[in-house]
């Protein structure tokens, strides 16, 4: 594998950390408000969260365009706060990977909360804990199967982020130019013997991912049931 | 089944009127494309034929034809890559001919009487946008443009490559890129207030974008797709692409 590939690995692998870590911090506080609020807000939140599912990635990417463009308030924002724009940038495609793969952190995350958190948290709640010192006592150890699974699952649909990066990244090695636009620009110029090294990478590096997950699933589960 | 089978006659009697008027696909790049529109709608009204558009990066297209995409005629932003369909006999050997040549021109939304061509010397440039020159006939030229302004001075902008000359001018339309080197015909597309201001190289400084056309294996036995060949060759239709921002041979 040549270096730019080599790059390009290295570069998906390091956004899909950023945005896991990032959709962690955003997600959870999200997910917990969701499996505990009673609030008439809660089925557009919901939906909301659900859009990124069902919407093609070039109405996200379409719209990360417009948004982004310097002229406009949130692009605009931005580059009058860091001085680079969110076109053409990683921290834009950061951005965009945070709104492509937030349903796949928020809802196992939810789903585990509503699952395991509601009983236990009534009965911390009865022992006199806070609230928050009840959900870190009590909730997050009582999830950590959904922790582990939105953040793999959000980790490994970010690798394969594809659409909106066509459309908002500008191709740019070392910045914008992920894997999967790697694979892309190797296929359109019949470089096809790249365009398999990368491939193979990314199939393999999915695989094991998603297997480590399984696997530690079932044996969670053994032990639970 | 019964009228399953009826539906469908009814349905292509339909679709297919009579023998006299038939079907064509034509592959065009994206750069070509709003003109195809144009000249397609005079050709369907001349002959009642029906032309079908699919359009796409040359490369993406070129790959498609090689493996047996169902298009009857080619119109590419290069000729290199007609070139090589029609010596791999995916294409009519011999029906190859330049339909247009792209005329590239660097492109800002800004239109207040400022120098386009010195813009691109200007610090504040953020981004300048062009066709991928691996996949873009007009990347090519841009990159040829830009190792040229290069070496007249210092180039501020960070490049950014969109897949072909259409990604490149949606980077500058949406307000995301400062400058981009696009097809003359983009902007000519766009009504009149929203041009911006634009400078043309002279066409030597750059390798010639000469769009070749060709007749593929599958349109050999469509009436349609000769006739349109012949009349994407006929002198007013080519005035008529000279006006849609190229030039023809």
């Amino acid at each position: 594998m040549i270096l730019a590939d080599l790059s390009a690995l290295w570069l998906t692998v390091q956004l899909a950390l950023v945005t896991t870590v990032l959709l962690f911090l955003l997600g959870t506080p999200l997910a917990w408000w969701l499996s505990q609020t009673r609030s008439a807000l809660k089925p557009f939140v919901e939906t909301t969260v659900a859009l990124p599912l069902v919407l093609p990635p070039t109405v996200l990417g379409f719209y990360l365009l417009i948004l982004f463009n310097p002229n406009a308030p949130i692009g605009g924002f931005w580059v009058q706060l860091t001085g680079d724009t969110l076109t053409f940038s990683f921290t834009g495609l950061v951005v965009a990977s945070i709104v492509y793969s937030l349903p796949f952190m928020v809802q196992p995350l939810q789903t585990a909360f509503e699952a395991s958190a509601r009983q236990s948290m009534e009965l911390a709640a009865m022992l006199r804990a806070s609230p928050i010192d009840a959900f870190f006592t009590v909730a997050v150890p009582a999830s950590v199967r959904g922790f582990i699974n939105a953040g793999v699952l959000t980790f490994a649909h970010t690798l394969g982020e594809f659409g909106i990066v066509l459309m908002v990244g500008g191709n740019i090695p070392g910045e914008t130019r992920v894997v999967s636009i790697a694979i892309y620009e190797h296929v359109e110029t019949l470089r096809y013997d790249q365009a398999h090294g990368l491939s193979l990478a990314l199939l393999a590096l999915s695989f094991i991912i998603l297997l480590l997950v399984y696997r530690f699933n079932r044996r969670t589960s053994i032990h639970v049931g | 089944m019964r009228v399953f089978q009826i539906l469908i006659i009814a349905v292509s009697a339909w679709i297919s009127p009579g023998t006299a008027s038939a079907e064509l696909v034509v592959a065009v790049a994206r750069n070509f494309e709003p003109a195809l529109q144009q000249l397609a709608d005079q050709f369907e009204a001349e002959t009642g034929h029906h032309v079908i558009i699919s359009s796409g990066s040359t490369g993406k297209l070129f790959a498609q034809i090689q493996h047996g995409a169902p298009f009857d005629i080619f119109l590419a932003a290069d000729q290199a890559r007609p070139l090589e369909l029609e010596r791999t006999s995916r294409g009519q050997a011999g029906s190859r001919f330049t339909y247009a040549v792209g005329q590239l021109v660097l492109w800002q939304l800004n239109d207040d009487p400022v120098d386009t061509r010195n813009a691109i010397f200007n610090s504040d440039i953020n981004f300048i946008a062009m066709g991928n020159p691996d996949l873009a006939p007009y990347g090519a030229a841009a990159a040829a443009m830009m190792r040229r302004l290069a070496e007249e001075g210092t180039l501020h902008g960070q490049i950014v490559m969109g897949e072909d000359v259409g990604q490149a001018f949606a980077f500058v339309r949406t307000g995301n890129a400062d400058l981009g080197w696009v097809a003359k015909s983009q902007i000519l597309s766009l009504p009149e207030d929203e041009r911006g201001a634009y400078w043309q190289p002279d066409p030597t400084l750059y390798p010639p974008i000469n769009q070749d056309a060709l007749l593929l294996e599958q349109g050999a036995d469509n009436p349609a797709a000769h006739a349109f060949l012949a009349f994407l060759k006929r002198p007013d239709t080519r005035a008529q692409i000279s006006e849609l921002g190229y030039t023809t041979p």
